[in-house]
């Protein structure tokens, strides 16, 4: 049984904007998926309909088989829902509005307490707990939130840019902190528009583009499809021209810094032996852009597809302990500005 | 577990959802009615102890008996269910408005509760509020005159759904609501004028023929002398018909309310 099941999903809103053009997607149990896509994609909009925020307009979903229109409080009982913008009460204190929240859920109140301790603690908010929500810094408020959609320990756990404004080291400690949960059985769909969180954290993915889903694979799949990568080489000695390497486009950048486009049939191990053949010594080396971020801009900019399969298969959810990034350490890369939402 | 729609049994006990959560919403309006109790209770028990100065002992005296009683105890019912009129409908129509507008509505609207456990939640809210400041007003009117209590039930039965009619009347204003303009209109363009003309300071006796047939049609007319009558014994209208809207009143307010909530309209698009 997967965790997400959505068929056909229509919505037209009343201005007659077309948000979802037939949506079909499947997400596994287990899976950390991720959901992406440009502005006005129609992400937000599949994500309202499943967590009953948007009323649809065609279509089917079910959540862990429980249908969002037969057994909507069954389905709504399985998620958790960290939203894109804040929506909490800014005058009431975090342990409040998470204890509360897990009132919404039917969890007694003995428990939420217990649970909210567990989960402020564990999202460095405990010391917090007393003060009004609104003089908490902007990544304190999104990390009350994803505390706030876990206190019912939900089996299907959605984040909607969970990290967007948040700094670098805080980004990380959340990462790590989703992956944790996710190795204790929770779901997650994530969408985010750094796409390196995307390629660290996802095992599948899912690309929405006009309301439409243009894309559905494993992301080491994904990633494998991509004909070209653009290397940037960091020398330790000056160059004034760039070096003529047959098979390989190079550029120099400035003079100690040389960009060389690498087709997948090529290894970067033949470079490295003319390089050091020319007397080029290599300090560092980076991809240019982010590896998803290319597929990503290909597929939703027409720029045909990525590769030979357009929807592959998708992985099976991997066993709760497996690690689930495989990503380069690559810069964070964020979607271009007109692709963005 | 099969996906065929309602084969699997649900993943927890929704009526323990559904009570915890009702629960919930009354624990938290109640919080934020004593988080915020100088806006709550404070303004209607000032307001109700001017109404005594002024009306009751100042221009009271003037006035006389009314229905033979004295007319600050003829018009401490009537000051006590305006107090809970008001009350329990500001209640519901800030909180949920606000609650719509701040967006924390969707921390419910994600959760398993359905939508007729919020309405029933947010009205209970407002009921609470409307009999916590009709007793802080009780107290007030017990400085300035003597209340004897003749049918104690129908007291309490008259302030429960008359709190309660306007608990769902303020969810209503809220739901439609597009801003804070909007959330004082009906309080100000309706409310006020249907309590000044409610009987509240007078018999509708001591109207002509005309307007006694016009005030009949005023609801806040009928609530206000049941709960009169409970006190003194007196009332310009058949108490009988009075419960009989009322409660058709609620019901129809709250299949209203959860009807809307079902078609999600002013919460979802």
């Amino acid at each position: 049984m997967n965790a997400l099941s959505v068929r056909g999903l229509t919505k037209t809103y009343r201005n007659g904007v077309q948000a979802l053009s037939g949506v079909d997607l499947e997400v596994e149990r287990g899976d950390f998926f991720a959901l992406l896509g440009p502005n006005g994609a129609g992400k937000t909009t599949l994500i309202g309909i499943i967590t009953s925020l948007v009323n649809k307009t065609g279509g089917e979903a079910r959540v862990f088989g429980y249908d969002i229109d037969r057994e909507p409080e069954a389905a709504k009982a399985c998620i958790g829902i960290v939203p894109q913008e804040l929506n909490f009460n800014m005058f009431e204190s975090p342990y409040t509005i998470v204890v509360n929240q897990a009132g919404f859920y039917g969890i007694p109140r003995a428990v939420a307490r217990e649970r909210a301790e567990k989960y402020l603690k564990q999202l460095q908010l405990w010391d917090k707990r007393r003060g009004i929500s609104r003089a908490l810094s902007g990544g304190m408020k999104r990390r009350l939130m994803i505390a706030r959609a876990l206190m019912h320990e939900p089996r299907l756990l959605i984040l909607d840019e969970p990290t967007a404004g948040v700094d670098i080291e805080i980004r990380r400690s959340m990462w790590e902190f989703l992956r944790e949960i996710n190795a204790r059985g929770t779901t997650i769909i994530l969408t985010t528009h750094y796409l390196e969180e995307a390629e660290t954290l996802c095992r599948n993915i899912a690309i929405i583009s006009g309301g439409r889903i243009v894309e559905r694979d494993r992301m080491s799949s994904l990633l494998r499809r991509l004909h070209v990568a653009t290397f940037v080489l960091n020398l330790r000695d000056s160059l004034s021209v760039a070096p003529r390497l047959d098979g390989y486009v190079t550029t120099l950048v400035d003079d100690h810094t040389l960009e060389v486009e690498v087709s997948a049939e090529e290894n970067l191990n033949d470079i490295f032996a003319r390089l050091t053949a020319l007397g080029i010594e290599v300090l560092s080396m980076r991809n240019k852009v982010n590896r998803l971020e290319e597929i990503f801009m290909q597929l939703v900019e027409g720029r045909g597809t990525a590769g030979e399969g357009a929807h592959g298969e998708a992985a099976p959810a991997q066993p709760a302990t497996a690690p689930a990034g495989t990503g380069p350490e690559a810069p964070a890369a964020r979607l271009p500005a007109g692709a963005r939402r | 577990m099969s996906a065929v729609a309602g084969a699997a049994a649900p993943p927890v006990n929704l009526n323990v959802v559904r009570w915890i959560g009702f629960q919930t919403i009354v624990i938290r309006e109640y919080g934020r009615i004593i988080r915020i109790w100088g806006q709550t209770i404070v303004p209607s028990v000032v307001t109700a102890t001017l109404y005594f100065v002024i009306f009751g002992s100042l221009i009271g005296r003037r006035v006389g008996a009314m229905d033979g009683f004295d007319y600050k105890q003829y018009i401490a019912p009537g000051l006590i269910m305006m107090s809970v009129i008001t009350n329990s409908y500001g209640n519901v129509v800030a909180s949920f408005f606000g609650a719509k507008f701040g967006k924390h509505v969707e921390e419910m609207l994600v959760s398993p509760l359905p939508n007729w456990v919020i309405v029933a939640g947010y009205a209970a809210g407002g009921v609470v509020r409307g009999l916590l400041v009709g007793a802080a007003v009780t107290v007030v009117s017990l400085l300035f005159t003597h209340l004897s209590v003749q049918h104690l039930p129908v007291i309490v039965a008259a302030g429960l759904l008359t709190s309660l009619i306007f608990a769902l009347g303020g969810f209503l204003n809220a739901l439609f609501a597009k801003n804070f303009d909007q959330v004082n209109w009906i309080p100000t363009f309706v409310l006020t004028p249907l309590t000044y003309f409610g009987g509240v300071f007078y018999s509708v006796t001591l109207l002509p023929q005309w307007a006694q047939q016009v005030s009949y049609v005023n609801p806040i007319l009928h609530m206000v002398n049941a709960f009169r009558f409970g006190f003194l014994g007196v009332s310009d209208v058949s108490v009988g018909l009075a419960f009989a809207l009322m409660l058709a009143a609620a019901a129809a307010l709250f299949a209203i309310a959860v009807a809307l909530m079902n078609r999600g309209a002013g919460i979802r698009e």
